[in-house]
């Protein structure tokens, strides 16, 4: 399916805390639906203003009752603080959903783990909601630098959720990968910083489990136009992570 | 209603606007956000003979109004291109200009011989690709260098050949004449300035080939003026290009000269830039009561 381009109206931005922020949108196009792991490119500055690329953002969350979509982002630069300073009412130009997005269906009846990495918890929501309505639930288990966000969202979608903290402030002193052996799961699905995204599927891989990851590469296009944003992967070749990906086999990415 | 169609060597394209190579894909991608029948054409991404992985590294980087890439010539090979993408991007209904980038002469010219049996409509030669040690921009420089792989390629070319120029070339209306002399139909202009970006925090220049090319809104004056020069020294057929983002953009193109536009960098920051930029143009005209591009066309030569 390929991509729409809409502007979308702000239901709801909000900040969770200091640099985070959750922001509603309404898609009308009912037969455009996103998936859990894909993502769109928002813009809600002028074509000629800067920055000149939209940005890329997972969607966190997918209500197709009231056809909202929810965005987890943080604030890092000028996209996001533009972003940030939306309000309800205002809109907020889309291109998607774009992107693979997760398997759900080749997850079902094996044991999944989630492993988010601060803002890499983004599209493992959508995911968890998803594998839940499906009557599978999947472990969850993330990592922040300091004081968390959404952990008890995804509480109801889980069997177990567990927290490490850099700070040791909240949950595990230490790193998301002492809290859980890949020894007890099938697959594990994966979403973080570079470093994390490496670390786990090393040790997914020597214990034998799959592990796909979610990537953030720079996108300029979004829609497998311009080649901005290639992975070079150990089996497939060069993918456009922003057509065949973002989420793919760890072991393509990093073995 | 003003009339923007443009008749570029002797085929109807049905808008002056055409998507610019390598950012519009194969066309298709954007077939559900833009009317693509409304374009004048689609320029496929850089071909070479035999495919490429294209660079390692940073491929992206934004500059004040400007974005840096070093995307390598990735591409699938000129046979993949005739097998998959090629008929995908007949479906498209508008004008299809293969755009074959570089390697040795003999490439150029085996690439070419593969291009002329099939349905592209133009071919638009790259001798003007920054990214690749080999992809062109050696004959893009030089105008001897250049004259010679446009002869060579058009002793075996049955397509319309449109030779897209280098700004980095080291006079460009010397350029623009050995093309035309070596038997170009027309030509296009410009590709990417050769740029560079340092990360202050590695103390590394940004991309592993360390040059890489500047495009959009940053470059259009300059781009701008080397339209008007070219279309000073050539009679030949010439498509303008390089920062185009408005409707007012790409009139001044037409003024300077150019027989149609090509709009690349603009439809990251706006997908449909290319439906909106011919919407812009018609509504310029029909306030300025001008019917065909043919009235205003060259005005500033
Ligand atoms: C498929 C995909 C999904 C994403 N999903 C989310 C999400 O759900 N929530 C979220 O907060 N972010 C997400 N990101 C990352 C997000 O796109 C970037 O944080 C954003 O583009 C930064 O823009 P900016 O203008 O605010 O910051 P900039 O001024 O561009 O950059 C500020 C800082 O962020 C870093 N940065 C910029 N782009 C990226 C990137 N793509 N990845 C990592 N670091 C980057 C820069 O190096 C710089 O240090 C996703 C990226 C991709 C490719
Ligand atoms: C990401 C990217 C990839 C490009 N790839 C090609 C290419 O393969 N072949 C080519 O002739 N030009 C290529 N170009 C150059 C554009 O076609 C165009 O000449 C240039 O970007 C200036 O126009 P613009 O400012 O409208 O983008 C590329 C440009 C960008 C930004
Ligand atoms: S961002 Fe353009 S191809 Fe992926």
């Amino acid at each position: 399916m390929r991509a729409l381009n809409c502007d979308c109206k702000v239901l709801e931005n909000i900040r969770l805390n200091e640099s985070i922020c959750l922001l509603k949108a309404q898609w009308t196009d009912k037969d455009h639906c996103p998936k859990a792991g894909q993502f769109y490119m928002l813009r809600c500055w002028k074509q000629d203003e800067a920055p000149l690329l939209s940005r890329p953002i997972s969607v966190h969350e997918w209500d197709a009752e009231t056809q909202t979509i929810s965005f987890l982002y943080e604030v890092r630069g000028e996209g996001t603080h533009k972003i940030a300073a939306l309000k309800t009412g205002e809109l907020l130009n889309l291109t998607g959903p774009a992107g693979n997005g997760w398997p759900v269906e080749q997850l079902l009846g094996k044991k999944v783990a989630l492993v988010g990495g601060g803002i890499g918890t983004a599209p493992l929501y959508q995911l968890a909601k998803e594998l839940a309505a499906k009557g599978e639930k999947p472990s969850y288990f993330a990592g922040f630098r300091d004081e968390p966000y959404r952990m008890e969202a995804f509480a109801p979608f889980c069997q177990t959720t567990a927290l490490a903290t850099d700070s040791g402030r909240f949950g595990h002193h230490g790193l998301v990968t002492e809290l859980f052996d890949p020894k007890d799961f099938d697959v594990i699905c994966c979403c973080g910083p570079t470093p994390m995204m490496k670390a786990v599927t090393k040790l997914a891989l020597e214990a034998g489990t799959e592990v796909l990851v979610s990537l953030e590469n720079k996108m300029a296009c979004g829609i497998g136009a311009c080649l901005g944003c290639t992975c070079h992967t150990k089996n497939n070749g060069a993918i456009s992570v922003c057509k065949q990906g973002p989420v793919l086999k760890g072991e393509d990415v990093y073995g | 209603m003003a009339d923007l169609r443009v008749n570029l060597l002797g085929k109807t394209l049905n808008g002056p606007v055409i998507g610019a190579s390598g950012t519009y894909g194969y066309g298709v991608e954007y077939a559900d956000m833009v009317d693509l029948t409304k374009l004048g054409g689609v320029c496929s991404k850089g071909l070479t003979l035999n495919g490429k992985p294209g660079n390692e590294g940073e491929r992206l980087w934004e500059t004040p109004s400007g974005l840096i890439n070093s995307i390598g010539l990735q591409n699938p090979g000129v046979q993949h291109f005739i097998q998959h993408e090629l008929p995908e991007m007949q479906t498209m209904g508008t004008a299809i200009f293969a755009n074959l980038g570089g390697g040795c002469i003999e490439d150029y010219e085996e690439g070419t011989r593969l291009l002329n049996d099939t349905p592209v409509d133009f071919i638009e030669l790259n001798i003007s690709c920054p990214n690749v040690k080999h992809g062109g921009i050696a004959y893009g420089v030089k105008a001897e260098s250049a004259k010679e792989v446009v002869s060579r390629v058009k002793a075996v070319c049955k397509k319309p050949l449109i030779v897209k120029l280098s700004p980095n070339a080291e006079s460009i209306p010397e350029m623009a004449a050995a093309c035309v002399e070596a038997g170009a139909d027309a030509l296009s202009l410009v590709n990417t300035f050769q740029a560079m970006a340092i990360d202050l925090e590695r103390r590394q220049p940004v991309f592993k080939n360390v040059y890489a090319g500047l495009s959009g809104p940053a470059i259009r004056p300059i781009a701008l003026r080397m339209v008007h020069q070219v279309c000073k020294t050539v009679k030949v057929p010439v498509i303008g290009l390089g920062g185009i983002a408005t409707g007012r953009d790409a009139l001044e193109f037409i003024m300077a000269g150019a027989t149609a536009v090509q709009v690349g960098t603009a439809n990251f920051a706006d997908p449909k830039a290319c439906n909106r930029i011919t919407q812009e143009m018609a509504e310029w005209m029909d306030k300025n009561s001008v019917k065909t591009l043919e009235e205003i066309r060259g005005c500033c030569l």
